[in-house]
């Protein structure tokens, strides 16, 4: 095989494409603009590790599947854990948005950056509510039986539908957390390409 | 050759200040253990809500008249179900947003016909009762003209109904076998048959809660206990849950719209919010191209208190 040949590769292409977008220094940075120096950066990384966290939770109750918790008392510790963090995560993610708002995060060519952010803040709405209507208990029954008239009335329960637990579950454990962690990965990889974005440039007040 | 002109709210000036040092694993790490910790204390000190589920035995036996009566719609077609229309049935048009009728264009693709599956085929599915199975016979060979008559006459009498010595008992005449429908239903239902017979409809595993849940929601008893725990609609209803845990609270915006007017006394209310919700959500996504939305940030100066120490240290 010449070097022509492994210049053409598919695999090498897509590396060399990758290191040049985000070459490692950018993907793990030693080093910040002194402009990232506020609290409310901290509450990216927090939503970050609410995530982190969530999974985790998650993953633990699924070991002994969807009744379980109702029955002992570690998975009702589980559980709790799982609420909590969920908790933590929405918060951290709710000041994280509305702070990257007033800092207008998406200037010097972040609007995707902004965009995904917003798209993932939706999905993990979609992924709470399935996890709150398939607790196999009576908040699951009630808030499934409210529910149901806005999904039905948009025409989506015909598909979506928020009576069937199992169809709920699927959707709590597998499709949208997936499609969380990957808008959320999007997410982290856009920033890290493009950093954090600079303050407004104001002119330096000239003191007489 | 033309420069471009500099947008304040899309573009930024290149950053020609100074970098400190910065250790993204370290911070990553102390934001997991501090997560972590926190969760553990919130869950140890508050727990989680799990009020048990409702069963179709515990309401039957709790208020078998409400039940009753609850049966008796199911088979009359009164039932929040039997009129819903899609996706269940086509009862009725359904909600409509503008000229929209967005359910009904998609049809009944859930479907559930309330007197096959709330009444008939649970007590089809009961063994060894000779007076049901004649009657279910009756039933299956009358025309439909006598079976409205049957089912006229039971509703009309149906305000006298009782629970008596473990019967439901009546003082309708020319009922044909709806009398005993109702009350086999109801002996069904309070020994927890009932509850089994509607999640198997579809066979042995299932996972599917649709039919208990719709007869559940059409009765009066799910609802008064969601009202002792503050889960009704014009209470802020399903953001909440039970016990004083904080539920979804990210849905504040779209439970607010069902407690103001129009919407709370709207016929199309759902698919109004829902609508609104949509559209809120398009356009909070698209905030960067919108003109005048993406200018706020700037116009309000927020910003300063945000990169305080920056602006501090600019001005020195």
């Amino acid at each position: 095989m010449s070097y022509t040949d492994i210049e053409r590769q598919w695999t090498t292409r897509l590396r060399r494409r990758f290191v040049h977008l985000l070459p490692p220094e950018k993907l793990l940075p030693d080093t910040q603009p002194t402009y990232v120096s506020s609290w409310i950066y901290v509450f990216g990384v927090t939503t970050l590790a609410a995530l982190v966290v969530v999974i985790a939770s998650g993953s633990l109750l699924a070991i002994r599947g969807p009744q379980w918790w109702h029955t002992s008392s570690v998975g009702h510790f589980a559980n709790s854990l799982h609420l909590w963090s969920v908790e933590i995560f929405f918060f951290a993610m709710v000041i994280h948005l509305w702070g990257k708002y007033f800092m207008a995060a998406w200037r010097g060519g972040r609007a995707l950056t902004w965009m995904t952010g917003v798209v993932t803040f939706l999905t993990s709405i979609g992924a709470a509510f399935t996890g709150y209507v398939s607790q196999t208990n009576f908040d699951s029954q009630w808030i499934s039986t409210q529910a149901k008239d806005g999904i039905n009335a948009t025409g989506a329960g015909a598909y979506f539908n928020v009576l069937d637990m199992g169809q709920m579950l699927m959707w709590h454990i597998v499709l949208l957390p997936l499609a969380a962690v990957v808008l959320t990965g999007l997410h982290v990889l856009l920033v890290r390409v493009k950093g954090v974005v600079p303050p407004f440039d104001e002119p330096a007040k000239v003191n007489a | 050759m033309r420069t471009k002109r500099f947008r304040p709210d899309v573009d930024v000036a290149p950053w020609k200040g100074g970098h400190a040092p910065y250790d993204i694993i370290k911070e990553g790490t102390i934001a997991l253990v501090v997560v972590g910790l926190l969760t553990v204390m919130l869950a140890v000190v508050f727990g989680s809500p799990d009020e048990p589920a409702v069963t179709i035995k515990t309401w039957s036996n709790a208020t078998p008249v409400d039940f009753a009566m609850t049966a008796l719609s199911e088979l009359n077609q009164t039932s929040g179900t039997a009129q819903y229309g899609a996706p269940y049935n086509t009862a009725s048009t359904g909600q409509k947003l503008g000229p929209l009728e967005l359910a009904k264009w998609v049809g009944a693709r859930v479907p559930v016909n309330t007197v096959r599956d709330f009444v008939i085929n649970p007590l089809k599915s009961l063994p060894d009762q000779p007076v049901l199975t004649a009657d279910l016979r009756q039933w299956s060979t009358a025309s439909t003209s006598t079976r409205d008559q049957w089912i006229k006459n039971y509703t009309k009498a149906s305000t006298h109904l009782t629970f008596v010595n473990g019967q439901v008992t009546d003082t309708a005449n020319n009922v044909g076998p709806v009398s005993v429908f109702i009350n086999d239903l109801t002996q069904m239902a309070r020994t927890g048959a009932l509850d089994q017979a509607l999640v198997t409809q579809s066979g042995f595993y299932t996972t599917n809660f649709t039919l208990p849940l719709l007869f559940l929601a059409d009765g009066s008893y799910l609802a008064n206990l969601a009202l002792h725990q503050h889960l009704m609609g014009d209470q802020w209803g399903m953001m909440n849950e039970t016990g004083n845990y904080p539920g979804q609270a990210w849905l504040w915006l779209y439970t607010f719209w069902y407690q103001i007017a129009p919407f709370n006394s709207s016929a199309n209310a759902d698919v109004l919010v829902w609508g609104i919700m949509m559209a809120l959500s398009v356009v909070l996504i698209l905030v960067p191209f919108i003109p005048g939305l993406r200018s706020l940030p700037r116009k309000t100066r927020v910003y300063r208190v945000i990169w305080r120490e920056h602006y501090h240290n600019t001005a020195q």
